[in-house]
């Protein structure tokens, strides 16, 4: 039969849990309640040697024995942190949890305590290459981050809780990995592996008692391993190639396409101007053949003279001329038409008659006159 | 009076040794078990403290806890004869310390033993069952149950509660993992190929479009600057001919005679003349009546 059942007016799973950290009036309240039922109790039986002699000398005795028995009830203040809890047992049951603050528990052996830091955000690691679910092989590397939420199952509960965490940590990841497909878990399926972990490892860890809360779980880093790493870089620049390859073909017709416009537009202009020089010169000409038409309907003979005359005129004024004057034609006559042109080289001024037409027959003219002395020019040549 | 006092203190001082050797502490991480002369006759202590005989009763204590374990790397087939390698980590608790204590003599080592070979059995026989993939993601919950509870009853008459088995690693075998990077290589190359393509292809439709528009637009152009070169053309013809229309013979001789002024705008054509012609016609003869 134990001894230290808990009190009926004390529970030891709660009630001190649930308030702030007491003030030194409970704590004394407790030292009492504590005193009183032990030693009053059943303490009397281990501590039988209450002197009932008299005199000084037992007086002395028993100031001695009070005073040692105050020196060992001292020994059971202890004050946590804050952010820590206080697991306190009693002949080794779980008793309470105390909050930060001064307490006081039974002095040892019979009552004890340990500290638990729950406060405190913890840190782990794990860095490994594992199977994704298209077996591919990746490297994962995760930070956990967690802390205590229960310091009596933390305490009590699982041998090396931290060591669990790690352990809970590998197979959450590597069931999350396995579940997934490389793509989708090195590129946007960052922030799922990691919550996902995050909820396998707590219902684990939940599941042992550890008494552990997961925070957080961060994923460093998901990469393909550096054996291929090389191929998949290639991959990402081949995307980015795609875009570029594509850019440029839009820059090109970016280029070309308004530039076809432009030259569209040019033709439509150059058409128009077209038009209108025609019409514009059709109308000129027509205009000065009517108003010559006019002039020579109220003097028909003398015009029709004067114009065959004064173009006649003009032509021959400009060009050299032979007047061949033999009747009837003589086969041997011999005429020197090198030194004839030659000598045309200092030639006539030209005379204005009909000629200055339109411009569009004037150039047809010039174009002649070129081509006619290319082809002179070639003739001497040879 | 000193001789009362000193007997005093060895009366207190025997007292607390002979409590504290009539008693054990049995604390929330410890099991016990009480002995008398060598049998067990007591297994189940709450935490708490208890009374026992001296020398003749004896404890033995073990952990409570969960304890942990972790299976060394094991090479397992798969159904398509793959090799994989697996370990695990296992999770146990010792609840019934009088079995465990015979079953064991209350050695962890052999309880460990004992458990590692059944685990592994356990779950070389549901790998060999499943495909790689199952293994891999599906079905890895499912082993690590099936095998979990198949092995707590195989380990029952240890004294052991089996918790847990998770499975941690599962990898190929290093030369296995050489092909799988030559795989997953060559599976980038190819993604890496039809990305470029897919851009090259895109790119050869927006530039073929392109050069289309363009031949497009010119063709356009040119149609409409045909159409409006073909208006002068006519709106010029019908001014000519509206005009020219009024004298024909007139006009015959007025555009002759500009003719001749044209082509013979050179000086370096040379005329080779009859005097016959009408230009001459008072050349030799000043009454000339032709």
């Amino acid at each position: 039969m134990p001894w230290n059942e808990p009190g009926k007016d004390k529970d030891p799973w709660g009630q001190r849990n649930n308030e702030g950290p007491p003030d030194l009036d409970e704590v004394f309240k407790n030292l009492k309640d504590k005193f009183g039922g032990l030693l009053g109790g059943g303490g009397k039986g281990r501590i039988p040697k209450v002197p009932s002699g008299s005199g000084n000398l037992n007086g002395v005795i028993g100031f001695i024995v009070v005073a040692l028995l105050v020196v060992w009830a001292l020994t059971g203040i202890y004050i946590v942190d804050e952010g820590w809890r206080g697991v306190e047992t009693r002949f080794g049951k779980r008793t309470v949890v105390t909050q930060s603050g001064p307490h006081w528990h039974l002095p040892y052996p019979i009552e004890n305590v340990e500290q638990v830091n729950v406060a405190d955000i913890r840190t782990a690691r794990k860095n490994s290459k594992m199977l994704t679910s298209d077996e591919n092989i990746v490297v994962m590397s995760i930070e956990i981050q967690y802390n205590i939420k229960d310091a009596q199952d933390f305490a009590f509960e699982v041998f090396d809780p931290d060591l669990t965490l790690q352990q809970t940590a590998e197979t959450a990841i590597r069931e999350v990995v396995g579940n997934n497909d490389m793509d989708l878990i090195i590129t946007e399926g960052r922030a799922v592996v990691g919550s996902a972990t995050k909820e396998i490892m707590q219902e684990i860890l939940d599941y042992y008692r550890t008494g552990i809360n997961v925070v957080q779980v961060n994923m460093d880093e998901a990469q393909p391993p550096e054996e291929v790493q090389e191929a998949f870089e290639d991959a990402i620049k081949a995307r980015e190639d795609e875009q570029r390859i594509i850019n440029e073909a839009n820059a090109y017709r970016n280029d070309v396409v308004p530039k076809a416009r432009g030259e569209g537009q040019g033709l439509l202009e150059q058409a128009e101007a077209y038009k209108t020089r025609v019409v514009k010169s059709a109308q000129g000409e027509t205009s000065r053949f009517s108003q010559l038409l006019a002039e020579y309907k109220r003097a028909p003979e003398v015009t029709r003279e004067r114009l065959y005359l004064d173009t006649l005129e003009s032509v021959m004024a400009r060009s050299p001329k032979v007047m061949v004057d033999v009747e009837g034609g003589n086969n041997l006559m011999f005429l020197p038409l090198d030194q004839l042109m030659g000598n045309a080289a200092t030639g006539t001024t030209p005379l204005k008659g009909l000629s200055g037409g339109s411009s569009d027959s004037q150039s047809l003219i010039d174009e002649f006159k070129r081509n006619v002395s290319r082809n002179r020019e070639r003739e001497t040549r040879q | 009076m000193t001789s009362n006092l000193r007997f005093g203190f060895i009366l207190l001082a025997l007292i607390s040794a002979i409590v504290y050797m009539s008693t054990f502490i049995v604390h929330e991480r410890e099991i016990a078990l009480k002995f008398k002369l060598g049998e067990i006759i007591e297994a189940d202590y709450d935490p708490g403290v208890y009374f026992q005989i001296p020398i003749i009763n004896n404890i033995i204590k073990f952990d409570s806890r969960v304890l942990t374990m972790d299976t060394p790397s094991e090479r397992f087939l798969t159904v398509e004869k793959k090799n994989v390698i697996v370990n695990s980590f296992v999770k146990w608790r010792i609840v019934d310390p009088k079995t465990f204590y015979t079953s064991t003599g209350g050695d962890e080592r052999r309880a460990i033993q004992r458990m590692v070979s059944i685990i592994n059995d356990e779950l070389k026989g549901k790998i060999a069952s499943r495909t790689m993939r199952e293994v891999i993601s599906g079905e890895r919950a499912t082993i690590m149950q099936e095998v979990t509870d198949r092995a707590s009853v195989k380990i029952e008459d240890l004294g052991i509660k089996l918790i847990d088995v998770r499975v941690k690693k599962v990898e190929l075998p290093d030369n296995v993992s050489v092909n799988v990077y030559r795989r997953m290589a060559t599976e980038r190359q190819t993604v890496a190929k039809e990305f470029r393509s897919r851009g090259e292809e895109q790119a050869k439709q927006i530039r073929a479009n392109a050069d289309r528009q363009r031949e497009e637009i010119l063709a356009e152009a040119y149609r409409k600057s045909e159409e409006i070169r073909g208006e002068g053309d006519a709106t010029a013809a019908k001014t000519y001919a509206d005009s020219y229309n009024q004298d024909k013979e007139f006009y015959s001789f007025y555009r002759s005679l500009k003719a001749y002024d044209a082509s013979f705008g050179n000086n370096q054509d040379i005329i080779l003349l009859s005097p016959d012609s009408d230009f001459f016609k008072y050349f030799k003869d000043s009454k000339a009546t032709r």
